[in-house]
C-alpha cells in the first residue's frame, strides 16, 4: 500500500463523567490505543456499532478534540503539538463531512454563504466579483443546480444538503477528508448517489478518505482498508476489502447485512449477551460476553492486536478461518 | 378473499393528491414489503390503512380499503378504535414516539391486552412477559419493570413489537421499523418480526426503502413511486426479473458482494414533490429508457405473467 498520509500511534481519548450531581467521577476510554496508518489516495473504512468510538476517532484524526494519549501525524507533522495558528493552517488540507446534514448547516446562512464560509475562516475570501463564480464551481462539482446558491438549508432535501456539506468540505481543496457516516440518514438511492460522487473525487483529485460507517456491506464495496472497532479498540484490520473477516465480531457484522437477493436469505444468529458498559470494561476481551467462541482465556486476558496470517491485523485468541 | 385489499385508493390533502389509485392486497399471514424512496407515499399508505389520515387533514377521495369483511374507509371513528391495536397494529419508525417515557414498559404492553382482550392485571402481566421471552428479551420479568430510558434502541423496538402483538392482531403495519437502528440490531429485529409473523400467522405490511430488507423478509413486494404503484410481484420474480426501471434502479442501490469499483449506481435526481408531479409516467425524468410516450401518457398498472407493472415498456421481455 502507498505511504501513509495520516498515522495514528497509540491514540486514546478518555471521557470523564459524573453519576448524578454528587456522584463519583467515572471515566471511559472512548478510543483506546489505536495505531493505524491511513494510506494516501486510498479509502480507509472504520466500522462498528453505535458507541464503539468510531466518531471519536474521526474527531481525533482532525484534532477537533484533544487526544488523552498517543499521537496523530499528518503528512509528517505531529498535529497534537501545533499552536492554534499552525493548526488552522494545516486544517485547510484536512476536512470533515458530518453525519447529519440537517444540523451541520447553519439554517440562517444561504447555501452561497455556507460555501464561502471556509474561505472566510481561512482568510482566503475571493474578491466580491469572483465569489459567485466560486460558488457556481462548487455547486457544479457536486451536481447541484446553480440556482441552489440563494436557497436556505430548509429548502433542500437531505441528499442535496449532504452534497452542500461535501462541496463545503472540498472548497479549500483538501487532501484528506473524514466522512462521518455521511449517508446514514439518507435513502439508499441517495446513499448510492453520494458514494458515486465520492468515488469520482477520489479518482479525480487523489483524495484520501477516512470513512466511518456501521454498514460493513457498504464499507466492503467502497474501502481499500477496513478497520473494525469494538468498544474503543481495533479488533481487526483487513488490508483488502474482499478479505474474509477472521474476528468473530467482524463476522457477526457481515452476517447482519442483507443481500438484495431472496436466494441469499440468511439466518441471523443473534449475539448473546449485552454490550458491556464502557465505564466498566471486563478484564479480558470486551467481546467475550457476546462471542460464540469465547473461552476462559478470553475472559481472563485481553488479546493484543497482532499481525494476522491472512494479512492485516487481528485481536483475537481464536481467529476463524 | 384477501385480508387487506386496497382498490384504486386515492388520497387528497387539500388540493393536493399525494396518493393516486393505489391498488394491492395482502393475504392472511403474508409478509408484503412496501418500498420506495422518501416521498413515494409509503407512510401515507400506512396511514390510509390505519385510518389516521384525518390527523394530517387528509381523506380517501375514491377507491376502497377493505380489511377482512370491513370496509375501512366507511368505518366511523368509534368502530375504528375498536379495530386499531386489536385486529390491526402499528409499529412506527422511532420506538421512542410509541412509548410513554414515564410509564414502565411492561405496563404499556399489559394495557393492550387488558383493554382489547379484557384480561385482568395479573394475567395480562404473565402474557406480556411470555411475549417478551418469545421476542428474546433477556430477563423479561426484570425488563417488564423498566422505564423506556433504561433500555437500548433495539430493546425498545422489541417492546413496541410486543405491544403490537399483545392483542393477537391479524395484520401488523410496520413503518420503517429498523431505520433508526444499527445494522446488527436491524438484522435481529427483522428476523424476530418474520419469525413471529410466521408462528402466529400474522400478516405483515413492512414499509422500507431498503431492498436488502425486502429480499430477506418478504413474500411479495409493492413498489411505490411518487404516489403511484410502479410494480407488484413475488419477491423471487421482482429480484430475478424486475420489469419497472424504477424497481431495477432500487435494487442496484445496494452494494453486493464482489461488485466492482464504480459498480454502485444511485438513481439520478430526486422524487418530485406532490405539487410538482411530472406529466405522463412520473418516473420519466429519472428514467434512462424514457421515450416520448412516457412524457405524455401515464402508464396503467397492467398484469404481467406474475404481478403487475405500470410501465409502457414492461410488455417487452426484460
Amino acid at each position: 500500500m502507498s505511504a501513509p498520509l495520516v498515522s495514528m500511534r497509540g491514540l486514546g481519548r478518555t471521557f470523564v463523567s459524573r453519576k448524578g450531581l454528587f456522584g463519583a467521577h467515572r471515566s471511559m476510554r472512548a478510543v483506546d490505543d489505536v495505531t493505524l496508518d491511513i494510506p494516501a489516495g486510498k479509502v480507509t473504512g472504520v466500522v462498528g456499532e453505535s458507541g464503539c468510538g468510531k466518531s471519536t476517532l474521526a474527531r481525533l484524526a482532525l484534532r477537533l478534540i484533544e487526544a488523552s494519549s498517543g499521537s496523530v501525524t499528518f503528512d509528517g507533522t505531529d498535529i497534537g503539538s501545533l499552536e492554534p495558528a499552525a493548526m488552522r493552517q494545516i486544517r485547510r488540507r484536512m476536512q470533515m463531512v458530518f453525519q447529519d446534514p440537517y444540523s451541520s448547516l447553519d439554517p440562517r446562512y444561504s447555501i452561497a454563504d455556507c460555501l464561502l464560509e471556509p474561505f472566510a475562516i481561512q482568510g482566503l475570501m475571493p474578491p466580491a466579483r469572483q465569489r459567485a463564480a466560486q460558488v457556481d464551481d462548487l455547486l457544479d462539482m457536486v451536481g447541484l443546480a446553480r440556482s441552489v446558491a440563494s436557497s436556505f438549508p430548509h429548502q433542500l432535501s437531505g441528499g442535496q444538503k449532504q452534497r452542500v456539506g461535501i462541496a463545503r468540505a472540498l472548497a479549500l481543496k483538501p487532501q484528506f477528508l473524514v466522512l462521518d457516516e455521511p449517508t446514514a440518514s439518507l435513502d439508499v438511492s441517495i446513499q448510492a448517489q453520494i458514494i458515486e460522487l465520492l468515488e469520482r473525487f477520489r479518482d479525480d483529485f487523489g483524495l484520501t478518505y477516512l470513512f466511518i460507517s456501521h454498514d460493513l456491506g457498504l464499507v466492503r464495496y467502497f474501502c481499500d482498508q477496513i478497520v473494525v472497532m469494538y468498544l474503543g479498540r481495533i479488533v481487526e484490520v483487513m488490508d483488502r476489502p474482499d478479505a474474509t473477516p477472521r474476528h468473530p465480531y467482524s463476522r457477526a457484522l457481515l452476517n447482519s447485512t442483507f443481500a438484495p437477493d431472496p436466494a441469499k436469505r440468511r439466518v441471523v444468529t443473534p449475539m448473546a449477551g449485552e454490550i458491556p458498559s464502557p465505564f466498566a470494561l471486563p478484564p479480558g476481551c470486551a467481546f467475550a460476553a457476546r462471542c460464540p467462541q469465547a473461552s476462559a482465556l478470553c475472559k481472563a486476558e485481553r488479546p493484543t492486536l497482532a499481525e494476522s496470517t491472512a494479512g492485516g491485523r487481528i485481536a483475537c485468541h481464536h481467529p476463524q478461518d | 378473499m384477501a385480508l387487506l385489499d386496497l382498490s384504486d385508493v386515492t388520497v387528497s390533502i387539500g388540493v393536493l393528491t399525494p396518493l393516486d389509485r393505489i391498488a394491492f392486497s395482502i393475504e392472511a399471514g403474508e409478509i408484503v414489503g412496501v418500498v420506495g424512496e422518501s416521498g413515494s407515499g409509503k407512510s401515507l399508505t400506512a396511514m390510509a390503512v390505519m385510518g389516521l389520515l384525518p390527523l394530517i387533514g387528509g381523506r380517501i377521495t375514491s377507491g376502497a380499503v377493505r380489511f377482512a369483511d370491513v370496509e375501512l374507509n366507511r368505518l366511523p371513528e368509534r368502530d375504528y378504535r375498536a379495530l386499531r391495536g386489536r385486529r390491526i397494529a402499528l409499529i412506527s419508525q422511532n420506538p421512542m414516539t410509541s412509548l410513554d417515557p414515564i410509564r414502565r414498559v411492561g405496563e404499556q404492553i399489559d394495557q393492550v391486552s387488558m383493554m382489547h382482550l379484557g384480561l385482568g392485571a395479573e394475567r395480562a402481566r404473565l402474557r406480556s412477559v411470555d411475549m417478551m421471552r418469545q421476542l428474546r428479551i433477556p430477563e423479561a420479568d426484570v425488563v417488564h419493570g423498566n422505564y423506556p430510558h433504561q433500555l437500548s434502541g433495539g430493546m425498545k423496538q422489541r417492546i413496541v413489537i410486543a405491544m403490537a402483538l399483545a392483542a393477537d392482531p391479524e395484520l401488523i403495519v410496520a413503518d420503517e421499523p429498523t431505520t433508526a437502528l444499527d445494522v446488527t440490531i436491524q438484522a435481529q429485529i427483522i428476523q424476530i418480526m418474520v419469525e413471529m409473523a410466521r408462528r402466529k400467522n400474522v400478516a405483515l405490511m413492512l414499509i422500507t426503502h431498503d431492498m436488502g430488507v425486502v429480499a430477506q423478509a418478504c413474500d411479495r413486494v409493492v413498489v411505490l413511486y411518487a404516489g403511484r404503484v410502479a410494480e407488484t410481484g413475488s419477491v423471487e420474480r421482482i429480484f430475478a426479473a424486475p420489469r419497472h426501471p424504477y424497481t431495477k434502479s432500487l435494487i442496484g442501490c445496494i452494494p453486493v458482494e464482489g461488485l466492482p469499483p464504480g459498480g454502485l449506481k444511485g438513481i439520478d435526481g430526486v422524487v418530485p414533490g406532490v405539487a410538482n408531479y411530472p406529466t405522463g409516467c412520473r418516473f420519466h425524468p429519472r428514467c434512462s429508457l424514457a421515450q416520448d410516450r412516457c412524457k405524455i401518457e401515464a402508464p396503467l398498472l397492467r398484469a404481467l405473467e406474475e404481478g403487475a407493472a405500470a410501465c409502457h415498456l414492461a410488455g417487452d421481455p426484460p
